[in-house]
């Protein structure tokens, strides 16, 4: 009993570990945060080096989907659409204000943060957040992955 | 919901879809393309997907609490939409600036023009393969965003050119960090123009694919790169010349097809007019000397102090507010009107000046211009920003509208990619430099 | 000087339409019938006046007034090197104006963008539909009647 759970627990670990360094995310760039990002994913301050540096362009390919900037109403439907397209497990970023609560956008226009759309793991203000934040906001998106309960069958998440 | 491509396509055509989320980097647009095989018969571009209702909520917002939002327009040359705006409103009050202040801001908008080119042509050539050019591209406009950084306090978006003047006074050092960035800037455009300009793939697929002639162009609405790369020579820096443009030298550089190649080479062209701009301008503005801080006192001594006659020392101000003490607002910030913050250092000392930041900031006062409407054009990275405000008379403006050059641009692709193949629409549209904030506003 | 030569011009030869002149801030501003408006664009287009490029186009709404939305265009002439505003009043019971699409090119999103912000109609116009907004929106959202923070979502959004 205690040694399949050993095992499980270890197995876990491996797992955690396995893909919060190998994330490959998914950039759903709107608007200026996206200068940021670009910023981010470039030589100066790295993304690569977390493990996060290969961008997949199609969300069935992903595992992180970086939702950066403001989102519209117009553009609701498709955030949605992209979300639901990737596979289990996957976790969402919310990057700079606007995504996160709407930012100084509150009017008939904008979503006010995009978890009334889609269930998010870390939020990362700043409007620009600066690429400093980004790597903190992964890290602790890292650590999360690492501590929670991993499944190796599918799971849906709501 | 059945789009106007499908209503009127044939039956045997296919349609794609390049929809508002794609890796192009744009930002969120959407084309819409009816297919033979690769061919493109017609297209259909669908935008919108950016509005933040920018215009309403202006009319919403006093004049000074809105130049946050003014910077989102075209993100990536976010000072230059400050600048805008500033100058509309200083043409409305009738307030001239002093002249520091419009060296300072002359270099301010060069040196956020060339990280606008650098981030278009990077996209653009990272999208067609070259992928190193972007990297290249983005460690220079790294360079260029730290002397922003450093005396304005933010990388991007940092509403510095207020009505009236700048918010501060330029960095210690900053001849240095601008000789730097203008050094780095230099040695990416030469590695860049030794991989791109004669390189046969980027000819094949960036000349003679997204022409457009003179007069397209001009019945079209273009302005800025893309009219220049059509051979018009248009700049607004040098038909309707603001701040000290019209006593620096500089030259328009110009294409002769109107195709994606002569884009590029306007814009890597340009990218050399405006460090040549940058170099002149710091060679313009004087320096100034450095602070002594041992003898400052804080603003709650200088109360104490000060119970009958105002203390000689100078006070201390908390380090966000370096640049702009009161000794320094003659030289960055206008005193014909009312239109600026009080300093610092009256608000916490004096009763006047604390009712003058009252007045200042309170709902109903403030900047109130008089009635009537006005329009001023600045020279944007992608072309003529213009700002149309109609005020009346109250704190708020009754109408503010934005002139964005992408907008015009845009209204081409269409017409640019018909008869095409789907390989050529991603670097025609990347030579077009569509930023959402401008285009959707 | 020339700039008032070109006024006296435009003003002698399209007297009919122009309801007043008038110099803002160094700007001229022409304010015009809207009957009138294609007969001077197209005039103003060709030469000898030569404004060849529309800046822009976009309206404004006022709300208290009988003419509730004035339509106000840029034009620039590039060999001139001048700016002209024009000015037409609309009634808030039929905003519809002719449409300038025949003349200039981005005449056509311009005034899809004032059709979808403001409810302003174009006759002429060859297809007259929504550009920022989505098509489910109702209203006309920089309509002073419009509430600013009404939101209407696409999909049913969660809290």
């Amino acid at each position: 009993m205690s040694g399949f759970d050993f095992l499980s627990a270890r197995f876990e670990t491996a797992l955690g570990w396995a893909r919060k360094y190998s994330l490959f995310h998914y950039p759903f760039v709107t608007a200026c945060c996206g200068i940021e990002y670009m910023s981010t994913a470039c030589a100066h301050f790295d993304l690569d080096r977390f493990g996060a540096g290969l961008i997949r362009f199609s969300p069935r390919q992903a595992d992180l989907l970086l939702v950066v900037g403001t989102v519209s109403h117009k553009l609701a439907p498709v955030l949605k659409t992209v979300y639901e397209q990737m596979m289990e497990p996957k976790w969402v970023i919310a990057f700079g204000v606007c995504a996160v609560s709407g930012g100084i956008y509150q009017n008939y226009a904008a979503v006010q943060g995009i978890d009334k759309i889609i269930p998010v793991d870390v939020y990362i203000p700043g409007c620009p957040p600066r690429p400093e934040m980004v790597l903190d906001g992964l890290m602790r998106l890292q650590e999360k992955i690492q501590r929670e309960k991993q499944d190796w069958r599918w799971k849906k998440r709501t | 919901m059945e789009t106007k491509l499908q209503k009127d396509a044939r039956p045997d055509t296919m349609l794609l879809n390049m929809g508002p989320s794609h890796p192009a980097m744009h930002g969120t647009f959407r084309i819409m393309l009816e297919l033979e095989g690769e061919k493109i018969l017609n297209a259909e571009v669908d935008i919108g997907y950016l509005h933040r209702g920018f215009e309403k909520t202006c009319e919403n917002r006093t004049y000074f609490n809105l130049l946050p939002y003014v910077d989102r327009l075209n993100y990536v040359s976010p000072l230059i939409n400050n600048l805008g705006y500033a100058m509309t409103m200083e043409k409305l009050l009738g307030v001239r600036v002093p002249e520091r202040a419009q060296q300072i801001r002359v270099l301010m908008s060069e040196l956020t023009r060339i990280s606008d080119h650098l981030t278009c042509l990077g996209a653009m050539a990272m999208e067609n393969g070259a992928f190193s050019v972007f990297l290249y591209m983005m460690k220079a406009r790294e360079y260029l965003w730290d002397v922003v950084e450093f005396t304005t306090g933010s990388r991007m978006l940092t509403s510095y050119i207020r009505i009236g003047g700048v918010r501060a006074d330029l960095h210690e050092g900053w001849q240095s960090s601008v000789r730097t960035a203008v050094r780095e800037t230099r040695r990416a455009l030469r590695d860049v123009a030794g991989l791109l300009d004669k390189n046969q793939i980027f000819l094949n697929r960036t000349r003679g694919i997204g022409s457009i002639s003179k007069e397209d162009a001009i019945s079209h609405g273009w302005t800025g790169p893309c009219l220049r790369s059509a051979g018009v020579s248009y700049d607004v820096r040098k038909a309707h010349p603001y701040l000290i443009y019209d006593r620096l030298e500089f030259e328009v550089p110009l294409g002769e097809q109107g195709d994606n190649y002569d884009r590029y080479s306007v814009r890597m062209r340009e990218m050399e007019q405006s460090l040549r701009l940058c170099e002149q301008t710091s060679g313009l503005i004087p320096d100034s000397k450095p602070r002594v801080k041992a003898d400052e006192i804080e603003p709650t001594e200088a109360l104490r102090l000060g119970r009958l006659q105002k203390p000689p020392q100078r006070i201390r101000l908390s380090p966000n507010l370096e640049g702009s003490e009161a000794d320094v607002y003659p030289r960055i910030l206008t005193g014909d009107a009312p239109v600026v913050v009080p300093p610092k250092e009256d608000t916490y000392t004096t009763m006047e000046g604390l009712i003058s930041h009252f007045l200042f900031f309170m709902d109903g006062y403030g900047i109130r211009p008089p009635k009537g409407d006005v329009y001023f054009s600045v020279e944007g990275g992608n072309g003529e920003v213009g700002f149309y405000i109609v005020s009346d008379g109250t704190d708020r403006p009754y109408r503010l509208h934005v002139r964005a050059p992408c907008f015009h641009v845009l209204s081409a692709l269409e017409q640019l990619v018909r008869g095409r193949f789907v390989a050529d629409v991603i670097p025609t549209f990347g030579s077009m430099n569509m930023i959402g904030g401008e285009l959707d506003r | 000087m020339e700039k008032e030569d070109l006024i006296e011009e435009i003003r002698a030869r399209f007297s009919a339409g122009i309801e007043s002149y008038a110099e803002s801030l160094g700007d001229q501003v022409l304010v015009v019938r809207r009957e009138n408006l294609l007969a001077l664009m197209s005039g103003l287009r060709a030469a000898p006046f030569d404004y060849a490029v529309l800046l822009d186009a976009t309206c404004v709404d006022f709300l208290a007034s009988e003419n509730r939305f004035e339509m106000v265009y840029h034009l620039f002439s590039l060999s001139r090197n001048r700016r002209l505003r024009i000015k037409t009043s609309l009634p808030g019971g039929n905003p519809v104006v002719d449409s300038l699409s025949g003349l200039w090119k981005n005449a056509d999103w311009l005034e899809r963008e004032v059709f979808d912000m403001f409810g302003v109609g174009f006759i002429g116009h060859p297809d007259l539909r929504r550009l920022l907004m989505y098509e489910e929106f109702e209203g006309h959202p920089l309509r002073k009647d419009y509430p600013w923070r009404k939101e209407q979502p696409l999909i049913p959004l969660k809290d």
